[in-house]
């Protein structure tokens, strides 16, 4: 079908009053959790998952999208207003934002990084509408031997990305790998790890150690800390309609944003995170004033505020048309899928188009409501901050609880929850990253069921991997990867050596 | 959906008054509320199926208050261990179930298994059919018995969940077809597409599904179907059975419904008059149609042979698979 056709479908879906309100709400909480430091897209999705789980999937879609949309608008308004970032995409906005806010410049940060999302997230989702139907053609190349080697790429990028530590992001993912090995073998039928358990041979359940992991480890965590609130809000001051020059010097900026923010998206690892820096980089050094940066330069909001909502627009991609989650949010959200009995890949777009381009469609939709949310009313959601932090996690405790017995009516899976979270807990007081363990308790599922479907297809032929031509692209380019960093340090290490024997 | 459910339940209300008067003549059944546990998450056949059957049961009048419990977990073995445990002898549980259960207990090596059941009847069933990628050079269901036969692990069958319908159907074919049971080459993928996309990007041989789920690809020339596994052709689908091709088959992956043990005679009866009552009321019609399920209704001592007959078919195969010792 043609692309505007299914997109026009996809409006008359995303318009609809329920699908409106869904996409409302998805928005508003997101713009809600995006401002509250410490409570992410990841966390939010997870905590919904069991309440969503008898609702239409096409309404629940359109509101995570929605949130994940809105998370990344929320979060500049606490970088630039309390120098302390909603999320982690936009560290490096607290950096410019919040001397801006300081000069009496907050409202033309706020209107920079509003409308830099806006524009970013627009052109994004445009990327999403052509490039999907491209991907889904592709997608369909993918057997289990190529879908193997995409999982190693994925693998590759993983662990040594998503934390600062090496060793503790790696036994973070491994930890998640067990976890993903209890239940039922795909393969063969048989159980295992399952100590003789009725109720683990089902698998644990990836959203009971997405909630236990991130909201009750998280609440636990905030609860043995004394001292829970920082920080000072800075007033908003200036006008929210930006001068000219601002608009001159604001516009580059968000373009090149998207470009950087839109593929480092789609890639396996690639997250929010790295393409605000690169983006905040490429800003200072294109920038004819250079010396204005760490001053408050208006191009340091508006470039990585593009790029992390980009970015999100690029998570969709290999989500949807591959199946392949390349952050926190996105795994969870794949866990929704999981939830409906739908799998992301290439027939996702032919079974459940309806979903698909409605979704889409509420993307379009969705970012002209944030940007209506965010920018005019930008001082009320700062409020937000004023909730005492005892009642927010205690809400967030009391949902998890409640939203994890709803999914199965079971109480061992309460059990594992508190036992999850309390694991989650110790992880972050001794600063174990937690995304790698989800992701690899996804990943490693997926990755060892095509690794062995792949071999039993070709009767136990291992050349298989490197014989398929796709198979062996990826695997060279996770090579790469692999090695890449390594050989640059060695290099770098070596020039010191040379120069300093010079 | 809140709406829906509102008007459903306002329709039932009305209903029940309208034949409160008629049901004063037929012998009153002391059911003030009934269970019907399904074995699965929401959303799936046997959940489907259990909601149904609340909605029939309930437009009768017979029953007061129907209510569905998903047990979700190992093929159903979870669900089936609650029947068997803490609902023995309690006369308003009913549990959905079906072939695949029959082959979760033996994989499982679940201790429960449907001996440990009143059975009540079969209600509905699907065949499944076999098929091979648009483009390829297997034409026919016997071109496929020929490969089968020279190599049976040169045919990479694409299917559901390892001892499920489909790979018991793979198991089935290759012994009808005199190929060696031990070496199938079957490839469980998890549902949702997922085998439907391997069969169609060629990356295994052949395909195995339960007809209305690639019924859409079937039409559109994308998969080629080679044979139903029916015992005789089904109105309204041109797919030759596997019988009239020569290969001795025929499975449906049907479900059904059971009541925990411990039950006297006269409590079964019951049940089964409950259940009968159900299955030929309106409602449950407009969901058949609805739905497309083939109506296999068979109740009582009958099905009950039937499900002893199937664990023995179902236990040799997956002995034959190497799935079970």
């Amino acid at each position: 079908m043609d692309v505007l056709a299914s997109l026009l479908q996809g409006f008359a879906t995303a318009l609809t009053p329920m699908n409106l309100m869904w996409c409302l709400l998805g928005t508003t909480l997101g713009t809600a959790i995006g401002i509250l430091p410490g409570i992410g897209p990841a966390l939010t999705i997870a905590l919904l998952l069991p309440i969503t789980a008898k609702l239409d999937p096409t309404g629940a879609f359109i509101m995570f999208a929605g949130l994940y949309y809105g998370a990344m608008y929320g979060s500049s308004t606490t970088s630039i207003l309390l120098n302390t970032p909603g999320e982690s995409g936009s560290i490096i906005t607290a950096v410019e934002g919040n001397v801006m806010a300081k000069n009496g410049r907050g409202a033309a940060a706020l209107a920079t990084a509003a409308i830099g999302s806006f524009v970013a997230g627009t052109l994004g989702t445009i990327a999403i509408t052509f490039l999907a139907p491209l991907f889904v053609k592709l997608a369909l190349l993918f057997g289990p031997a190529e879908y193997f080697a995409l999982m190693v790429l994925a693998f590759t990028t993983v662990s040594a990305l998503l934390g600062s530590s090496l060793p503790r992001g790696l036994t973070s993912l491994l930890l998640g790998l067990a976890i993903g090995l209890v239940g039922t073998d795909v393969l063969t039928g048989q159980p295992r790890l399952t100590f003789d358990i009725l109720s683990l041979l089902r698998g644990i359940d990836i959203v009971v150690v997405a909630v236990g992991l991130f909201a009750v480890g998280e609440a636990l965590y905030m609860a043995s800390r004394p001292d829970m609130r920082a920080g000072e809000i800075v007033p908003i001051r200036g006008s929210i309609f930006m001068t000219a020059d601002e608009w001159r010097r604001s516009w580059k900026p968000w373009l090149r944003g998207t470009a950087l923010g839109f593929p480092f998206g789609a890639l396996p690892a690639g997250g929010t995170e790295i393409p605000t820096f690169l983006s905040y980089f490429l800003e200072k050094r294109m920038s004819k004033k250079p010396e204005e940066f760490g001053k408050g330069a208006i191009e340091g909001v508006a470039g990585p505020e593009a790029a992390n909502n980009a970015a999100v627009a690029g998570v969709l991609v290999p989500l949807l048309t591959l199946g392949l989650p390349t952050s926190a949010t996105a795994a969870i959200l794949l866990a929704a899928f999981e939830q409906y009995n739908l799998k992301p890949g290439p027939l996702l777009f032919s079974s459940s188009s309806t979903l698909v381009w409605g979704l889409i469609a509420s993307l379009y939709i969705g970012n002209v409501m944030l940007l209506i949310l965010n920018l005019p009313l930008a001082g009320l959601w700062v409020r937000l901050l004023s909730i005492p932090q005892p009642l927010l996690y205690g809400g967030i405790l009391l949902f998890s609880t409640l939203g994890v017995y709803s999914l199965n009516n079971s109480t061992f899976d309460l059990v594992l929850l508190f036992l999850v979270g309390i694991l989650g807990f110790l992880m972050r007081r001794y600063d174990f990253p937690v995304a790698p363990c989800i992701i690899g308790l996804i990943l490693g599922r997926l990755a060892e069921a095509q690794f062995r479907r792949a071999l039993t297809i070709s009767q136990g032929d291992a050349s298989v991997f490197f014989t398929h031509p796709l198979s062996l692209a990826l695997l060279i380019i996770a090579a790469l990867v692999f090695v890449g960093p390594l050989f640059y340090r060695w290099r770098a290490a070596k020039l010191q050596s040379v120069k300093a024997a010079g | 959906m809140n709406r829906r459910t509102l008007i459903a339940s306002a329709v039932a209300l009305l209903l029940a008054g309208g034949l409160s008067l008629n049901l004063a003549s037929t012998p009153a059944l002391a059911l003030d509320e009934l269970r019907i546990i399904a074995p699965a998450a929401p959303g799936g056949g046997w959940d489907q199926t259990a909601r149904a059957m609340q909605e029939a049961v309930q437009s009768g009048g017979a029953v007061k208050a129907v209510t569905v419990e998903n047990v979700p977990g190992a093929g159903g073995t979870v669900g089936l261990a609650q029947l068997a445990g803490q609902e023995q002898g309690k006369d308003n549980v009913l549990m959905v179930n079906g072939l695949v259960m029959v082959g979760a207990i033996l994989t499982n090596k679940s201790a429960v298994t449907l001996e440990n059941t009143t059975p009540i009847a079969r209600l509905t069933g699907e065949y499944e059919v076999i098929v091979v990628p648009g483009s390829s050079e297997l034409k026919t269901l016997a071109d496929l018995v020929a490969k089968l036969k020279a190599d049976p692990g040169a045919v990479a069958w694409g299917g559901g969940s390892a001892g499920g319908t489909d790979h018991i159907l793979a198991g089935l074919v290759a012994k009808a077809s005199g190929a060696d049971v031990s070496k199938l080459n079957y490839v469980p993928f998890s549902g949702g597409g997922e085998a439907l996309a391997a069969v169609m990007g060629g990356h295994v041989v052949a395909g195995i599904s339960g007809y209305s789920e690639w019924e859409g690809q079937i039409k559109s020339g994308e998969l080629r179907a080679l044979g139903i596994s029916a015992p005789e052709r089904v109105a309204g689908i041109d797919i030759p059975t596997l019988k009239e091709q020569g290969v001795d088959v025929e499975l449906a992956n049907w479900r059904a419904i059971v009541a925990p043990p411990g039950l006297t005679d006269e409590q079964k009866q019951a049940l089964l008059a409950t259940v009968d009552a159900a299955v030929k009321s309106d409602s449950w019609k407009k969901v058949l149609a609805a739905k497309n399920w083939t109506d296999l209704y068979l109740p009582g001592d009958d099905f009950t042979k039937l499900v002893a007959a199937e664990n023995v078919r179902v236990t040799e195969i997956l002995k034959g698979i190497g799935l079970v010792q």
